[in-house]
């Protein structure tokens, strides 16, 4: 049985607050485009819309999840994760490595703000503003709705810390969005997913073992353990990768 | 269904963007299911994260070798 202590809601809370600004740094360069061209009414009615089904869908999810049996969920849930949290590793030591280009916002806002240009203006209400919005805030919650409520699966009284995590991460970004008026470029987005990558990849594990009935020393502890081994390996990945690359430029 | 099938392909990116990563993670997790029921031992976890550990290493050098390989010069025959 899981339990909500220290050991697991700190990490979930970290989780899902991590994840939560990178999806929404992600989405505010767009919404951001979309203001700065086509005007901020729809761009800013687009993405409220986008939110407001994203809480319903947690609304919803999150209670009914909680009544499927435990052992299920947590092999589905926790192998769910292990394939998103081991992605976003797997793709954060190869950005630190150099093998995958550094995600660049001001290079993503430019682009999106030639495109939305040539798009054109019609009279009336500005659909191409508003659905753009709302894709972009769907596409990038989709993936912070899919992490609060498997983390908020996990236990009892966990979905609660988990999105308070998310909404945390929300308000932070619209605050900086707002004071800054720019993207957030210099957030050190590949960092964030790194640290996201290796707590979510420790979820998983540890779910995914208790669904199966393995044992954990330890308990939820064991959390704790598992992601520290993921940032040791990682960061030892990392290292041998630079080293590789750095040996064929010589 | 063009709509949905978009939505759907979304969602499945979402954990899938290798497919051999992906399903060396999955293989592996039946593997540690199976070995679980006959009783995994108190060495059963340490197992399982060795074994992604190895998949994550693995994925990783593979990448990492393949990006040196498409970086060298190619050179002239003849």
């Amino acid at each position: 049985m899981i339990g909500t202590g220290w050991a697991h809601t700190i990490p979930s809370v970290t989780a899902a607050f991590t994840a939560s600004s990178v999806e929404f740094i992600e989405a505010l360069t767009v919404i951001l485009a979309v203001g700065r061209v086509r005007g901020w009414r729809a761009a800013i009615e687009g993405s409220v819309a986008g939110l407001a089904l994203l809480v319903g869908i947690v609304a919803v999810l999150g209670p009914v999840l909680t009544r499927v049996p435990l052992g299920a969920l947590q092999i589905v849930i926790g192998l769910l994760l292990l394939l998103f949290g081991l992605r976003w590793l797997r793709k954060a030591i190869l950005r630190s490595v150099g093998v995958i280009k550094l995600h660049d916002e001001e290079a993503a806002y430019a682009a999106e703000m030639a495109r939305l240009r040539a798009l054109g203006h019609r009279p009336g209400r500005d659909m191409v503003a508003f659905t753009t919005s709302f894709q972009i805030t769907m596409l990038e919650g989709i993936e912070v709705v899919f992490i609060v409520i498997a983390i908020g699966a996990g236990g009892a009284g966990l979905l609660l810390p988990a999105s308070l995590g998310a909404l945390a991460a929300l308000l932070l970004v619209i605050v900086l969005g707002l004071a800054v008026h720019r993207p957030l470029s210099q957030v050190p987005e590949n960092t964030l997913k790194f640290v996201v990558g290796v707590l979510l990849s420790g979820f998983g594990t540890f779910w995914v073992g208790e669904g199966i009935g393995l044992s954990w020393p330890g308990a939820d502890w064991s959390i704790l353990l598992l992601s520290l081994g993921f940032l040791l390996i990682a960061l030892v990945l990392v290292q041998i990768g630079r080293a590789r690359l750095a040996a064929e430029v010589a | 269904m063009g709509w949905i099938a978009g939505v759907g392909r979304e969602l499945a990116g979402l954990f899938v963007d290798d497919g051999r990563f992906a399903l060396a993670i999955v293989v592996w997790v039946l593997i540690m299911a199976g070995v679980a029921r006959y009783g995994g031992g108190a060495y059963g976890g340490a197992v399982l994260f060795l074994g992604l550990a190895a998949i994550l290493v693995w994925t990783c050098l593979s990448a990492t070798s393949a990006h040196v390989r498409r970086q060298k010069p190619r050179r002239n025959s003849g």
